[in-house]
């Protein structure tokens, strides 16, 4: 990630917030071809928020007193894309690497609501993001539902309500195969799938047991008995007892089915469930056993062979979940592929035919309900968040582009208004280099002391490539 | 869809009907050769791309070639005719820079041939390693491409990977048994890798990045720069002497002999750059030395459009899906590149840089079309003008008669998303759209859709 030193002041005029609508008066979107997700589509639609909630949706609703007006003529309305599976906005490495499980971390300790990311994905039409702990232990770190409230402090980035979730990881990365352990990591177990197996039986063996040890505490405590000493807490059992309790969601990142297989053996012989399987290439193999499962899938649209593990991945995978009556998202796993996830949905039209429809659900209405939101997102009904995308054509084709994107009723990314200030932000970069450059001449001028050299200007570092092969490398995603 | 003979007819028809939802037109298995026979090919659509949509067109194809292209075009005795109405047909797609053959599974060592060791390597070719059984061939092909450039140690991830010359790229078919079959052209261009001034290069050793003095890292630019300059000189003093001398008088130097006809400016440079520092770093030294340059890559060539112009350097862009290079940068930079670098008059052509992405080619020109690049144009710069600048204009890219009958058959826009692939015809031959993903899918969709308990 390249960071100029005036990439801080200058994000910082860029999302000067969200424009428009003030949270008392109400914005109504109107003249579009409303893709409600879940009861069609309505042409000449017309879309009434109010207080940052969806108030009405229909072909001819009254414009309010004092109503912000955003006319979409010939524009297409659809809920906000959820992602479900993204590592954007995380300060630092997404991997606490060293130890098998590393259940005692949380990504939503480290948000950085000043990831340029944030804003770009926004611009394709992102409203929120399921924030992914690394995959390089059997059991990583815990995870978080965030909107894109791009301007906004960390704190007021978490999806209100979103239930907490946890990543899983099984297959290459967390047993190390392709890249060996993080750097100053010594080789650990597991190294195998079968290690990778045990390590989750024994946590889950160990969150058994204290949950047991609270379990008769409170009890004896709910009856009076005195004296009583509270077990000892463990951060990383905390967590995975709330898994055995359904108060936290399995994220789990896989790829062949057989694993995929064994993740439900061992869930099945605990008693928890596994909310989704992540990247879950190999899920058409047995769909039929996902779908028994209750589990969701979130997948590529059409990555393969960037490991041994993904060679038998194919893009009708989505497809054939859904057919066998799996709940299927598209996600993203990169910041960049999330900016056009509505075109990685339209290739399950493609490639196995979905309806339009039901591709759009793929980023919609089927993450919303994988993350536990789909009351409040995914769909254009009254009462949900106004969590909403505009596209000049119809999402489903190559040529849409996002023209607005809003959050709560509030436009965070407009096109025109990005178009429109790219001359002053420019005006205001050169002013900055400008003063830079006359700071640094000036510290060289006093030369009695001996010359404090100026540091050398850092080239930006080259970013890691999105090609092939580089994708999910190292259990860095 | 089937393809049946209609029994006693004078032509042999093959109808086009209904797709079925998965499969693609099932024709010959995966690459065996028909005869290459003569087809016609009716009532399409034909975008030639040598000038205005012809609407309800014929194609002749015979012996590997286009025999004819038009409305008014008499259909040979015994020709296989595929009725086409209500489809579009295009120049089959051409990808410039790959890796296909090169690479089956990125995180699988002994899978990969694309990185040599040494810095300079011109005289090793991709061909010699390019897989014919690669199943990435017969993915990308289902996508609408016939035809590829392979690309050794392009930089990716580390722009020293494959040295800076990491040796020859080949044109192929994406049709044939053997390399030789598959051939177009076995040296197409040279890569050159153009050394850039990094101060923090990324350590798969220790998976992290690694800074370095400024001052050090310049010093390591221009050795390199001067090695390779050196290089250059001495295939010249090569050439010299092989034109002049006897064989006896000579030693035989297989790096110098590769170097020469780049240093003759007979074979194209492939010089993958993309900050704007190092294309012009890149430009001033291949126009010093009399190289023709073709930049690969090119995320910055806005920044230096007016030199690419004034030296008539044709660009080969990288995915138009990507991030911005600076954090500062619009926010759509490298989707709005190639509409700015068409309309400043700058020769463009779209490249996956990669694989398994290769099948996103057209989504790549797609996306540029939302971002303003005008769909004509978007549609060259996936078929005739990567041709053009490799040499190959006369051969591929355009429907006319004589040109390779590379072509592809569409149920609509190539760009769009959702547009399927019909029928493909390289090198004159019908060809399968068949591949290792349909193949799966057609398996395990088979497969009962309650599991046994």
């Amino acid at each position: 990630m390249k960071r100029s030193i005036f990439s801080l002041m200058l994000l910082a005029t860029m999302c000067a917030g969200p424009a428009s609508a003030q949270n008392s008066s109400a914005t109504i979107i109107q003249n579009a071809t409303v893709l409600t997700i879940t009861h069609g589509t309505i042409e000449h639609g017309s879309i009434l928020i109010q207080n940052g909630k969806i108030a009405a949706v229909g072909a001819d609703l009254k414009v309010p007193e004092g109503a912000t007006v955003i006319d979409a003529s010939g524009q297409f309305v659809m809920p906000g894309i959820i992602d479900c599976h993204s590592h954007i906005a995380v300060d630092g490495s997404v991997n606490e690497g060293a130890p098998a499980v590393s259940s005692m971390v949380n990504i939503g300790d480290v948000l950085n609501p000043e990831d340029v990311n944030i804003y770009r994905d926004l611009a394709g039409g992102v409203t929120a993001a399921n924030i992914l702990h690394g995959s390089a232990n059997p059991i990583g770190g815990q995870t978080i539902v965030i909107k894109l409230r791009w301007g906004k402090p960390a704190n007021e980035l978490p999806f209100e309500g979103a239930p907490p979730g946890i990543k899983f990881a099984l297959g290459e990365n967390p047993k190390h195969s392709n890249f060996g352990p993080p750097p100053g990591v010594a080789p650990r177990y597991p190294a195998t799938r079968m290690g990778v197996e045990e390590v989750i039986r024994q946590a889950f063996t160990e969150a058994r047991e204290y949950k047991k040890h609270w379990d008769d505490y409170n009890q004896r405590k709910a009856a009076g008995e005195q004296p009583l000493m509270p077990p000892r807490r463990d951060e990383k059992l905390e967590p995975l007892v709330e898994v055995l309790e359904g108060k936290r969601y399995v994220h789990a990142h896989c790829y062949r089915a057989d694993e995929i297989l064994m993740l439900l053996g061992v869930a099945k012989e605990f008693g928890f469930k596994v909310r989704t399987f992540q990247h879950v290439l190999e899920g058409y193999k047995i769909a039929g056993e996902i779908a028994a499962s209750g589990a969701g899938a979130s997948t590529f649209s059409d990555w393969w062979a960037y490991k041994m593990e993904a060679y038998d991945a194919i893009p009708y995978n989505a497809a054939l979940m859904a057919e066998r009556g799996v709940i299927v998202s598209v996600n993203s796993d990169s910041a960049e592929e999330a900016r056009h996830l509505n075109q990685e949905a339209a290739k399950s039209i493609k490639f196995g035919g979905l309806s339009p429809n039901d591709a759009l659900k793929l980023i919609t209405l089927n993450p919303a309900i994988q993350l536990g939101i789909e009351n409040r997102a995914g769909s254009i009904d009254v009462g949900k968040d106004a969590d909403l995308v505009i596209y000049n054509h119809d999402p489903l084709s190559v040529y849409a582009v996002v023209q607005k994107t809003l959050i709560d009723g509030q436009v965070y990314f407009d096109r025109q208004r990005d178009l429109a200030r790219r001359s002053e932000l420019e005006k205001e970069k050169q002013a900055l280099l400008e003063k830079e450059k006359k700071a640094a001449e000036a510290e060289k001028k006093p030369e009695e002391k001996p010359a404090k050299k100026p540091e050398p200007k850092k080239k930006p570092p080259k970013t890691m490539g999105e090609g092939d092969g580089s994708r999910d490398a190292a259990g860095a995603q | 869809m089937t393809l049946a003979p209609r029994s006693g007819a004078r032509n042999t028809i093959w109808a086009v009907v209904a797709l079925s939802v998965f499969s693609g037109l099932r024709v010959p298995p995966l690459r065996a050769q028909t005869t290459p026979g003569v087809y016609a090919i009716t009532n399409a659509k034909i975008y030639t791309l040598a000038g205005p949509p012809i609407e309800k067109g014929i194609v002749i194809i015979r012996d590997g070639k286009i025999a004819a292209v038009g409305t008014n075009v008499e259909i040979p005795e015994g020709a296989r005719i595929v009725q086409a109405a209500g489809m579009e047909l295009y120049p089959g797609l051409f990808d410039p820079v790959t890796q296909i053959g090169l690479t089956e599974i990125g995180a699988v060592s002994a899978t990969n041939d694309t990185n040599e060791l040494g810095k300079f390597n011109p005289e090793i070719v991709a061909a010699t390693a390019v897989n014919p059984a690669s199943a990435h061939i017969g993915v990308t092909r289902a996508s609408g491409i016939t035809h590829v450039v392979s690309v050794p140690g392009i930089a990716s991830f580390d722009s020293q990977s494959g040295g800076i010359i990491p040796g020859q790229a080949s044109a192929f078919h994406l049709l044939g048994w053997t390399m030789d079959e598959m051939q177009i052209r076995r040296s197409i261009a040279l890569t050159l890798n153009w050394p850039s001034i990094q101060t923090r290069t990324f350590d798969f050793s220790i998976f992290d990045f690694k800074e370095k003095p400024y001052a050090d890292a310049k010093k390591e630019y221009e050795q390199s720069v001067n090695e390779l300059g050196d290089l250059l000189d001495r295939a010249r003093h090569y050439a010299q002497a092989k034109e002049k001398g006897s064989p006896a008088s000579y030693e035989r130097d297989l790096k110098l002999e590769a170097l020469v006809p780049v240093v003759e400016g007979k074979l194209p440079v492939l010089v993958v750059a993309a900050k704007a520092r190092d294309i012009r770093n890149a430009v001033e030294f291949c126009t010093k030395q009399g190289l023709k340059m073709i930049l690969a890559d090119g995320a910055e060539a806005w920044k230096v459009e007016e030199l690419l112009k004034e030296k008539a350097i044709p660009v080969i862009l990288g995915p138009s899906e990507q991030l911005p290079d600076e954090d500062d940068d619009p926010y759509d930079k490298p989707m709005t590149l190639p509409a700015e670098l068409n309309a400043a008059g700058i020769p463009i052509a779209f490249s996956s840089f990669g694989t398994s992405f290769s099948r996103r080619l057209s989504q790549y020109a797609g996306t540029a079309v939302a971002f303003g690049l005008p769909h004509d144009e978007a549609l060259k710069a996936i078929t005739v003008n990567a041709a053009k600048m490799l040499g190959l204009g006369d051969q591929f890219g355009t429907i006319e008669a004589g040109k390779v009958a590379n072509l592809l058959l569409t149920d609509g826009d190539p760009l769009e998303i959702r547009t399927q692939v019909r029928l493909l015809f390289i090198n004159g031959q019908q060809t399968s759209t068949d591949n290792r993903h349909l193949d799966l899918y057609g398996e395990y969709r088979k497969r009962p859709a309650a599991p046994q308990q």
